[in-house]
């Protein structure tokens, strides 16, 4: 396993959009192991997308077990992810491996279900809610080329009050 | 290492206020940091860091035409401090009630004797004249628990002032 490089802002590439995944190989068995080395390297985030790594494919992961109280689906791979319905809306705080030492108010569905496919192409459906979908947002937000503080909304706009999560 | 000066602005609000400032700032040679601009009860207020090799006289010089012509009260300190210092706050405290005097006074009192560091805050006035309704959202940082800060802000709930705490969960990604 290797530890990858993180593209920051301003890095253009972070911008690019990333193309669905088709081959479910050994390499790509590879890649998800090292980018999952590379998010246990850096500062305690819960997930990580290739593009931060510049690899403009469509993978995420997430792992948000690691948190007390929070419900979670443990380690997750997800490819060519998908979010099927969602409901509610809620401001929470935001950073970002690709972002350092900025955190910002961000509104995200607060509930999602969600279909994906493993590393090996199984398609899986999942139920999330909180911190767990919050997570898989901003993740996926990534293969968009879209980072969270292209959403991060007033601070001022925390003075509506929020559902809570 | 840059020195930094922190820069006030108050005047009524208009268009063009930062607009011009900055310009002012930037043909200064000056390099803007952190900044917090809002417009308060029709006020336009400005707090900046600037840095560059500017003297304050030189600021309030280079600053006299805009703040002349735009109606705006300036005052200058230099600061000691540093970009990337930032807290991440792990709480969030809601307040609203009826407006009268010493609501601020009382729910910070308590939040002190938690140790509790206030980064933000902002409050608000709303309603109408006849019945004003007091808003204000405070994020801060906390070591005691949740379980602390709502057993001491309690007496206060009790008196009638809607106070909530949340913990503030940040998703890093």
């Amino acid at each position: 396993m290797a530890i990858l490089e993180i593209l920051k802002l301003p890095d253009p590439r972070l911008k690019q959009m990333s193309e669905p995944v088709t081959q479910f190989d050994a390499a790509l068995h590879d890649f998800i192991a090292d980018l999952e080395a590379t998010r246990q390297a850096g500062p305690s985030a819960v997930g990580i997308a290739a593009p931060q790594v510049d690899y403009f494919q469509r993978i995420v992961i997430v792992d948000v077990s690691g948190r007390p109280k929070t419900p979670n689906h443990g380690y997750l791979v997800l490819v060519n992810p998908e979010i099927v319905h969602w409901e509610g809306h809620a401001v929470g705080r935001e950073g970002c491996l690709s972002v350092p030492d900025y955190t910002g108010n961000v509104i995200r569905a607060t509930a999602i279900r969600l279909r994906a496919q493993d590393g090996d192409g199984q398609v899986h459906e999942f139920e999330m809610e909180g911190y767990e979908a919050r997570a898989v947002q901003h993740e996926m937000d990534h293969l968009d080329g879209l980072l969270f503080v292209d959403r991060v909304v007033s601070r001022r706009t925390d003075l509506y009050r929020r559902k809570q999560g | 290492m840059a020195a930094w000066n922190m820069l006030t602005l108050v005047g009524a609000d208009r268009p063009s206020i930062v607009a011009q400032v900055t310009h002012t700032l930037y043909q200064l040679g000056g390099n803007l940091g952190e900044a917090s601009m809002i417009r308060l009860g029709g006020n336009f207020t400005i707090m900046l860091m600037v840095s560059g090799d500017l003297s304050t006289e030189a600021m309030l010089a280079a600053l006299a035409p805009v703040s002349t012509a735009l109606g705006l009260r300036v005052h200058v300190d230099p600061v000691h401090g540093e970009l990337h210092q930032h807290q991440v706050p792990n709480f969030q405290v809601r307040v609203n009630g009826a407006d009268r005097a010493g609501i601020v006074a009382e729910v910070t009192a308590i939040l002190a004797t938690q140790g509790f560091n206030i980064l933000e805050l902002d409050s608000d006035v709303a309603g109408d004249l006849a019945q004003p309704l007091y808003l204000m959202n405070i994020q801060g940082f906390c070591a005691a628990p949740l379980e602390a800060l709502e057993t001491a802000l309690a007496p206060l709930i009790a008196q009638g002032v809607a106070v909530t705490v949340a913990p503030l969960e940040l998703m890093i990604g």
